[in-house]
């Protein structure tokens, strides 16, 4: 292997526009990401304006939206809805998926596990390119005539199938379908790259027990979505055919007012759609918290300088919840008449769906029990996770009680309920990845006075937007509606409403100040050390300056598992992965090189059989 | 080239699958989830009622026939590639891309035969009472033709390198991928006929 990975020229295209280094395509995702994000978060406090003042006119509302669609600065009632389906569709696919996994997936993925590049650099330049694609037709949909799509992101038929049934079920609800197709085609391609990359490409000694957790994560996530998406792919077809082909997969015994009349379609099934997308939906929150969790592991471990607690039982857990998320998709569909034997079944597992969270959780606060805590802007992050996940979590054992959720079903108690154990949690995650993973990213840290503060505003916010909103819930208030003082019995929440878009305005501000403080320190932040957190695992040990394929010389070999922290017989209080145990190096490192060196004469050998893999990742094939 | 030179690093391995062939396997994962779902959505409905039952067309025996026949002599094309022996494997891949070729035809063929009887993707064709079995049945077909060409494009591509002498002993791996992929249409074939012709007993 020649050690000239770094030292090829690249041009400016290829290098930052049409990268095929990981690296590079982690921070396109990241950039990405961040912009859908500020979108997103700017959408949600525009109509909450409208949730607070419904009476008063918003000048800037007008101003961005234009007579149409805010006459008089009012949001109009469809568009409110447009702005809520397009705030869904960026936070849990754009940002929280794409953004959140997308980066962190490419950037960890091959510096921790120990290899040059993805299995396939050029299907994860695709990935990123099919992920912008798909970001600008959606933001294009805000621009037609008809307005985006506003039936929710869930996108339940028969409003997403009949174009005419209200303006945002036009043009706007066909680029909604065209983007999400593009978005898991996306996925897709990113996820079996990381799949393939974890399985087929660690570095010698990397065996499967010794990943760090966040690769555990990744790779689950990824298979999630591999197993997941195409579902929804399948949905989505129905429903474009449906659309555009006049195909009655979703459509039945619709009688249409305005001079349309009864439509032709009969015999279709709109809790067909409800099946194929809540398929996709419910493992798409593990494909959201999965990675967030897995950053968590990480940066608690590293910050508490301990060991994290139950490694094994979280590989489990991390596995039991990826088995269990395909096996509840019915609690969402509750009120939908299903059996209630099926109700039951799905109930059971939902509630079951716990016992490994909870694990999780205690582990993440046993690791932190009697730790050496640094409280680094990550850590802090991290710990926040733990907090809203822990919060959001215990109302989903609420809301997965079929007879309770017959009441709670589609109230703000549901909003409040995952906004806080799959949105912010996964938001914070991401927040720890970022302050944490920058100095790799980027060569220099971020500004630390300002991501406290960034943490503190954002904490303190996220609970005062959500928390009152489970009171709204409780006493039955519907979510999606548009104007609270239409009927009485909704006046007495006006209060709470003004409460909770001032605590939203709070969030959005502290956002611009991790803004400014992201890409300021891009230019201008401190230069970072080559381990600024003292880790042990293998991103640290490459050097600071970017390679394309990562580590100038050999891949660095490991001999130990990446949470050897605070060994009592140690010199230093953390021992990366690459370094071998005293007197035992030899024989370790020279195991593996001799039949590598001799098979390397052989043929190529494309036909591994199946079971001799499945038997070497389980650790079970010769050495 | 960084990207060889890395693959390289990787493949040479003992025990280890090449990453392309092992994405493409996990590409096939995808597709099979994508054809399940389906196939249980049509499941799902079916359950509800309101379904008309009808006979599958008679050329989906034969396009049967055909996938088993290009499976057979896919089989014999990559077998002869390890053994080096170079013209076996183009006749292989050539009777395959035939064979393949026939399948398309078929499946048209088997279009019309549904046609011919009522039987549309949709009501706005004139499907009787807008049922939405034979939507669901042209769908199957259709999106397994559309996987199918894929393979087409793939067999056409190995073939043209096998003329060129590109395919052999020593360089196995497109032909391997190739014949992993073909199999895969060809079973996904068996499956949604099985499943379609056995559908009215569920």
């Amino acid at each position: 292997m020649s050690n000239d990975h770094g030292h090829h020229k690249q041009s400016f295209i290829s290098k930052y526009v049409f990268s095929m280094d990981h690296k590079m395509i982690s921070k396109q995702f990241l950039i990405t990401g961040i912009i859908m994000g500020v979108i997103g978060v700017s959408m949600s406090i525009l109509f909450r304006l409208q949730l607070a003042w419904p009476e008063t006119s918003f000048p800037i509302l007008n101003w961005l939206f234009g007579d149409q669609w805010a006459p008089e600065g009012r949001l109009d009632s469809g568009f409110y809805m447009g702005l809520v389906t397009i705030h869904g569709t960026i936070m849990v696919f754009y940002v929280l998926t794409a953004g959140l996994s997308g980066t962190f997936s490419n950037l960890l993925i091959p510096l921790q596990v120990g290899a040059r590049d993805m299995a396939s650099p050029f299907m994860n330049m695709l990935s990123y390119w099919f992920f912008l694609l798909s970001s600008i037709v959606l933001m294009s949909s805000m621009f037609v005539a008809t307005g985006p799509a506003s039936g929710g992101w869930t996108i339940y038929p028969p409003l997403s199938a009949l174009a005419k049934a209200m303006p945002g079920s036009g043009v706007g609800m066909t680029l909604w379908l065209v983007a999400i197709i593009l978005f898991i085609v996306s996925a897709l391609l990113g996820g079996i790259n990381y799949i393939s990359t974890v399985l087929n490409m660690r570095t010698k000694g990397m065996s499967m027990n010794r990943m760090p957790l966040t690769i555990w994560a990744f790779m689950l996530t990824a298979i999630l979505g591999l197993l997941s998406f195409p579902v929804l792919l399948g949905g989505g077809l129905l429903l474009m055919f449906d659309r555009l082909a006049g195909t009655s997969f979703y459509l039945s015994d619709i009688f249409l007012g305005g001079g349309v009349g009864a439509l032709e379609q009969t015999g279709g099934s709109p809790i067909l759609f409800q099946h194929l997308f809540w398929f996709l939906g419910h493992p798409e929150v593990y494909i959201i918290i999965m990675p967030a969790f897995g950053i968590t592991s990480e940066v608690i471990a590293v910050n508490a300088r301990k060991p994290i607690f139950g490694y094994t039982a979280m590989i489990i857990s991390l596995i039991g919840i990826s088995v269990l998320s395909f096996l509840v998709w019915g609690h969402h569909m509750f009120i939908t008449g299903m059996n209630p034997l099926l109700g039951t079944i799905f109930l059971v597992m939902t509630l079951i769906i716990a016992v490994p969270s909870a694990v999780k959780t205690f582990n993440y606060l046993a690791t932190l029990w009697k730790g050496s805590i640094r409280f680094t802007n990550g850590m802090m992050f991290a710990i926040g996770l733990v907090s809203l996940f822990i919060t959001g979590g215990l109302t989903g054992i609420f809301l997965g009680n079929a007879a309770l959720d017959i009441s709670l079903h589609d109230t703000y108690f549901v909003v409040a309920h995952f906004h806080l154990v799959m949105g912010s949690s996964a938001i914070f995650g991401m927040m720890a990845g970022i302050y944490h993973w920058f100095p790799r990213m980027f060569g220099r840290t971020m500004n630390k006075t300002l991501g406290y503060i960034h943490f503190w505003l954002t904490f303190i916010s996220a609970y005062m937007v959500f928390f009152p909103m489970h009171f709204q819930g409780l006493a039955g208030v519907p979510r999606r509606y548009y104007s609270f003082n239409i009927l009485p019995e909704f006046a007495p929440w006006l209060d709470v409403n003004v409460f909770i878009t001032l605590a939203a305005i709070l969030g959005g501000v502290a956002q611009i100040i991790f803004l400014y403080n992201f890409f300021s320190s891009i230019f201008a932040g401190e230069k970072a050390v080559q381990n600024p957190w003292q880790a042990n695992t293998l991103e640290w040990t490459a050097p600071v300056e970017h390679l394309h394929g990562n580590w100038p010389g050999e891949i660095p070999t490991v001999y130990r598992w990446p949470y050897d922290y605070s060994l009592p017989d140690a010199d230093e209080d953390f021992i990366p992965q690459n370094v071998p145990d005293k007197g035992s190096s030899e024989e370790i490192h020279v195991a593996p090189v001799t039949p590598e060196t001799s098979d390397a004469k052989e043929p190529k050998e494309d036909n591994v059989m199946l079971f001799t893999l499945v038997k070497n990742w389980l650790g079970l094939g010769k050495a | 080239m960084l990207a060889a030179a890395k693959m390289d690093e990787y493949s040479n391995r003992p025990g280890k699958m090449h990453p392309k062939k092992f994405s493409l396997m996990l590409l096939i994962v995808g597709m099979t989830m994508l054809f399940l779902g389906l196939t249980s959505a049509f499941l799902v409905r079916e359950a509800e009622g309101n379904w008309l039952h009808f006979d599958l067309p008679t050329e989906f025996i034969y396009s049967t026939v055909a996938v088993l026949i290009s499976s057979a002599s896919m089989f014999f094309a990559l077998r002869s590639a390890k053994q080096d022996n170079l013209i076996s494997v183009s006749i292989g891949l050539a009777i395959t891309l035939v064979a393949g070729l026939s399948f398309v035809y078929l499946q048209y063929a088997g279009f019309n035969d549904l046609a011919s009887r009522g039987i549309y993707f949709s009501p706005a064709n004139g499907s009787a009472g807008g049922l939405v079995s034979g939507s669901f049945v042209i769908m199957f077909v259709a999106l397994h033709l559309l996987h199918l060409l894929g393979g087409i494009v793939f067999v056409a591509v190995v073939l043209v390198k096998s003329l060129l002498s590109q395919v052999h002993k020593k360089n196995t791996l497109s032909i391997s991928m190739c014949n992993t992929y073909w199999h895969f249409v060809g079973v996904l074939w068996i499956y949604l006929y099985l499943f379609l012709y056995f559908a009215p007993q569920f």
